[in-house]
């Protein structure tokens, strides 16, 4: 999650009230964010995704100011009207159809603030933005540019101009393959015939979002007092709210918000647009969910606190908040102003039975019956590796592999659980023998008449190692669990690769398969450099309980 | 005790050494003497001890023992004594010697050079070397060297008691290869106590002594007319260990038995899950950053699953909010996307299948259960791709967030936390969200233990066909059940090492 870094003598300027810091920090963590530092100088705080707007110092000093009763309620902004024009053109609907712009003038950058706008922008971009697929973001020095300026698509190499930080004029295409953003987000652009670019009225190319800036007109410095703002994408609405976000910090720092008139493919709009959203707010609702006895007084108090309007039962919700879907959006915010530590604690008296699930019964009476003949359970992962699973046990069995292992160690998931307990003896060949050992655990096999595809069963595993383990002694512990389980079996002759021949046999109960017992080969105890013979069963305990 | 019964009640070992105790004080004399094994004396010698019979005193000094070859010599001779055996007026060729008298070309070379400096031998070239025995052989032959002497001694030997015959022999076989080597030796000797002084005048008897009660004389009754020998009860016995469940399996019980005993019904299903069932029947956008190849695993064959007949109401909910009163998330939902196979990134994905199973005749009603959930993370001491998630759900048209406190309250304080809070915090799937954290009651410090909330309606409506509030929480258990086993590595958790697993203790609540 993003962490923004905040000034501290900006962030108490703009929240207009100093708190001790012990204050600060109990404060910051139940507005819902996580304070990770704290000194004289600075503030980090971790925002969670659902509020970008508090993504900037503006953004987060506001909601902070209001929410400790500071500077409450709607925060109102002005819009200026302005006469520049935003044409969306028809052939840019394919490669990136959406773009909201917004011009602020008055502004006062030096590197300090350039770094902060930067920083809104670099933060949005990664968080709402989805790594610029979903929200690109694009800020220009207005005095360089000529409206109206029109969203076209271009072919690739008929774009030329020089980008950002780049030394010379290059052309679409080469962009994407020479540019270091080009090669980061060129993906973004892939396969497109024609790519978005934003060109000025002098036919001077502003940009080609998502990717990269002009160096000539698309850099902001400090002799910059106007910019022009352009968030593009696929969803009018959500770009919509991302131009809110920058142009209210803006305006936070001190700028002056004009309108532009966008025309998109022949519809006219007004951007930006600050004008609150209303949303219906039933007090009973609240006060169902939250378990609280709140009046509309108090409903007003907290909506303000956490920066609503509220009028008639209705709240309004600033145009910056992306989060707010749904009516339980803003009890959430009404339950924080409230005071999450304020709620109390209450045990309902209702009566409801609880019940086990009656195969973890059986699954865990097994492990009794096995740990009363002095057997350890163990416990391994159900990750592993071909190389375990397969190769070493002298066997060849279809595993289900994962697509985006972390690392060959972990890279499968379990067939069976006899090559994980050999790699438990392996491991503790220091330790006293014999070393009796078991375990559960679910092993994967495909299933096309399963939801995924993928069948999963629970299987044991028992395995005794020490000088005198023969097949008799692991038959005994099979004979003794199925006794105690209260099932008849017979055991049929068969060979298994990985186990010796003549000395390996299948488990039948009810005409079901249900178990392979008996000696490991030399070759598969060498391949775990084991020095003492070991006997072993795996037993399929989903089968079994279902023969119960 | 007074030392007649003390010696009426030795073990039968410590019998067997005391009457050798005036004789001497040296522990390795003393196991040629009594003719036991080294353990055997040892043990008897600590139990004496302990009776206050005797001192054991351990001193290091530098003794000589036998390397590899000096074990070989020892048994076979010396090279150049098998050489010489082997050889007489009549010339024989070396390679054939070397084979009589087995032995290697390094040991044939040291033979040739010091027996041809003791004009020992003959030495002849013909196709190769041909060797007879000279005058001075035949006279060394007849008799034992100094070097052999020396080997036949019983070794370890103290290095401070060589005489100047000895040394002499010492300090030539110490230049030979692997034959003597120096080491450090514990020298035990025995003193003596008062007591213990008195204890070898007097006489054993054990004849009315039983050692052993047995079948036998039990069934003769011959232990009528004799005495015990009494034992020392109060001495330390070899451990022994039961087999025993897996303590991570232990602790789950636990927490299992707390749900129970609050009155919920258990969950299960299955680890691989489709996406739709992990997140989108969840309300989890499908842009979502935990959806991203970095957080979760993804199978590659069966690369997606089927979808349930319920996924175009969640479409709807996606894309539009449907009849729920939301806006959704907007954009396109696609199908593709929620097939794809995932191993479960949380349990959560159980309370979302009961939820799409219960009807309303069956509420209120309550679910837990706990169950192993995966992320895409490196293996460290603070991370496993593996792990227990604790997972509950309240579905009761009636529940609040008041009783959400209330829960989580009454499961930790089971636990053994006794301050509990819930700070603000965001999932997809609830609003209000909280983290849940609990006050160390050691550390005096919050610790993040999970996450809570009710389910969005966006969720519940779909799922349940109504929207009924549902309290929810996953909480990690893994930091609190390493800390009541005292570790510090997680993965510890599925080390599986024999010896720890033996000597843990038991989960005691």
């Amino acid at each position: 999650m993003p962490t923004i870094t905040l000034n501290r003598k900006v962030f108490e300027k703009l929240v207009g009230k100093r708190l001790p810091t012990d204050k600060l920090k109990e404060r910051i963590s139940f507005l819902g964010t996580d304070l990770e530092s704290i000194d004289d100088k600075e503030i980090n705080v971790e925002i969670f995704p659902n509020r970008p707007d508090m993504l900037s110092e503006q953004g987060f000093s506001r909601a902070f100011s209001s929410f400790i009763g500071e500077k409450t309620g709607l925060k109102k902004y002005n819009v200026k009207k302005s006469p520049h024009k935003l044409i969306v053109e028809e052939s840019v609907r394919k490669a990136r159809p959406y773009t909201a712009v917004a011009i602020v003038k008055g502004l006062h950058f030096d590197d300090e603030k350039i770094r902060e706008v930067i920083q809104i922008q670099e933060k949005l971009h990664i968080t709402y933005g989805r790594n610029r697929k979903k929200v690109a973001i694009g800020i220009y020095p207005f005095e360089k540019i000529k409206t109206p300026i029109r969203f076209i698509g271009m072919k690739p190499k008929d774009i030329r101009f020089q980008p950002l930080e780049y030394p010379k004029e290059i052309n679409g295409l080469e962009i994407l393959s020479k540019h270091p953003a080009g090669k980061e987000y060129g993906h973004l652009l892939e396969g497109k015939d024609t790519f978005p670019v934003f060109i000025d009225a002098n036919d001077k190319i502003l940009s080609v979002p998502p990717i990269i800036n002009s160096h000539d007109i698309g850099k902001i410095t400090e002799k910059t007092r106007e910019v022009f703002i352009e968030c593009s994408g696929f969803d009018y609405d959500v770009l919509a709210i991302c131009l809110n976000i920058i142009v209210t910090a803006l305006a936070d720092m001190g700028g002056e918000i004009h309108s532009m008139d966008l025309s998109l493919y022949g519809k006219k709009r007004i951007s930006p647009d600050l004008s609150p959203k209303e949303m219906k707010i039933d007090l009973d609702y609240v006060n169902k969910r939250l378990g609280l006895k709140l009046s509309q007084t108090d409903l007003k108090k907290y909506l303000e606190r956490m920066g609503y309007g509220y009028e008639k039962g209705k709240a309004l919700v600033p145009s910056y908040r992306a989060d707010v879907l749904h009516q339980i959006d803003l009890i959430e915010d009404i339950a924080i102003a409230y005071g999450y530590e304020n709620i109390p604690e209450v045990i309902p008296k209702v009566a409801t039975i609880g019940s086990e699930d009656p195969f973890y019964i059986f699954k865990r009476k097994v492990s009794e019956i096995l740990a009363g003949l002095g057997l350890q359970e163990c416990k391994t992962f159900h990750l592993t590796n071909k190389d375990l699973q397969n190769k070493a046990m002298n066997i060849n069995l279809n595993l289900i592999e994962l697509a985006n292992a972390l690392n060959q160690e972990y890279d499968v998931l379990a067939a069976w659980n006899i090559p994980m307990l050999l790699d438990v003896l392996k491991a503790n060949k220091h330790h006293e023998y014999p070393q009796n050992i078991f375990s559960l655990g679910t092993v994967f096999k495909k299933d096309a008449s399963e939801e995924t595809g993928v069948l999963e069963q629970e299987r044991l595993a028992s395995l005794l190692c020490s000088e005198h383990t023969d097949y008799t002694r692991t038959r005994q512990v099979l004979d003794y669990l199925l006794r105690m389980i209260g099932l008849d079996y017979k055991i049929i002759s068969v060979e298994h690769p990985s186990f010796i021949k003549g000395r390996v046999g299948r488990v039948i109960v009810k005409g079901k398969k249900i178990a392979f017992i008996g000696e490991i080969s030399p070759e598969v105890l060498e391949n775990f450099e084991l020095e003492f013979p070991v006997a072993a069963f795996e037993l399929n305990l989903t089968e079994l309980f279902g023969l119960l | 005790m007074d030392l007649k019964t003390l010696a009426r009640n030795l073990h039968p070992l410590e019998r067997k050494v005391v009457p050798f105790l005036k004789a001497t004080n040296d522990f390795n004399d003393l196991v040629g003497k009594t003719g036991m094994q080294e353990v055997e004396v040892m043990r008897a010698l600590q139990w004496l001890s302990n009776r206050d019979i005797l001192k054991i005193h351990e001193q290091e000094k530098d003794s000589l023992t036998l390397g590899k070859n000096g074990l070989l010599y020892k048994e076979k001779g010396l090279p150049e004594r098998r050489f010489l055996k082997n050889i007489s007026e009549k010339p024989i060729p070396l390679s054939e010697l070397a084979r009589k008298a087995s032995l290697d070309p390094a040991e044939v070379n040291i033979c040739l050079g010091t027996l041809k400096g003791k004009a020992a031998i003959n030495i002849k070239k013909e196709k190769e070397l041909m060797i007879s025995i000279a005058e001075n052989g035949k006279k060394l032959a007849a008799k034992e060297t100094l070097e052999e002497r020396f080997l036949k001694k019983p070794f370890p030997i103290d290095i401070t008691t060589l005489k100047a015959e000895e040394k002499f022999a010492f300090d030539s076989l110490k230049k030979r290869k692997d034959i003597l080597m120096l080491k450090k030796l514990k020298i035990k000797t025995i003193e003596l106590t008062a007591r213990g002084k008195e204890l070898t005048k007097i006489k054993i008897d054990s004849k009315n002594t039983l050692d052993k009660l047995t079948p036998s004389i039990l069934k003769t009754g011959s232990w009528k007319k004799k005495t015990f020998r009494e034992y020392d009860v109060t001495i330390n016995v070899p451990k022994v260990y039961g087999g025993k469940r897996h303590f991570v399996n232990q602790s789950v019980d636990y927490i299992r038995k707390i749900w129970l005993e609050l009155g919920f019904t258990e969950m299960t299903g299955n680890m691989i899950q489709t996406s739709f069932w992990d997140l989108d029947s969840l309300f989890v956008p499908q842009d979502h950053p935990a959806r991203q190849m970095q957080d979760t695993f993804y199978i590659k064959d069966p690369k997606q699953g089927k979808l349930p007949p319920i996924w175009k109401k969640i479409k709807d909910v996606h894309e539009n909010g449907a009849d729920t009163g939301s806006k959704g998330w907007g954009g396109k939902w696609s199908e593709e996307i929620a097939k794809e196979n995932l191993l479960r990134t949380h349990t959560t994905v159980l309370s979302a299948q009961t939820l799409a199973k219960i009807k309303e005749s069956d509420l209120p009603a309550k679910f837990f259960s706990v169950g192993k959930v995966f992320r895409n993370e490196a293996l460290d001491y603070k991370h496993l791709f593996e792990f227990y998630q604790v997972e509950g759900i309240v579905v009761d048209p009636d529940a609040d967030f008041t009783n959400l406190k209330g829960y989580l309250k009454e499961f930790f304080t089971k636990m053994g936390f006794l301050d509990v809070r819930i700070r603000p915090a965001h999932f997809p799937y609830t609003e209000p969200s909280a983290e849940v954290e609990v006050l160390h009651p050691i550390h005096k410090e919050w610790v993040e233990l999970g996450g809570a909330g009710i389910f969005r309606p966006e969720l519940t409506k779909p799922l349940i066909g109504k929207e009924i509030p549902v309290l929810a929480w996953g909480l990690g258990m893994g930091r609190t059940i390493s800390e009541y086993w005292k570790i510090k590595d997680i993965r510890e958790l599925y080390k599986n090492d024999l010896k720890q697993m033996r000597e843990m203790k038991y989960w005691m609540k």
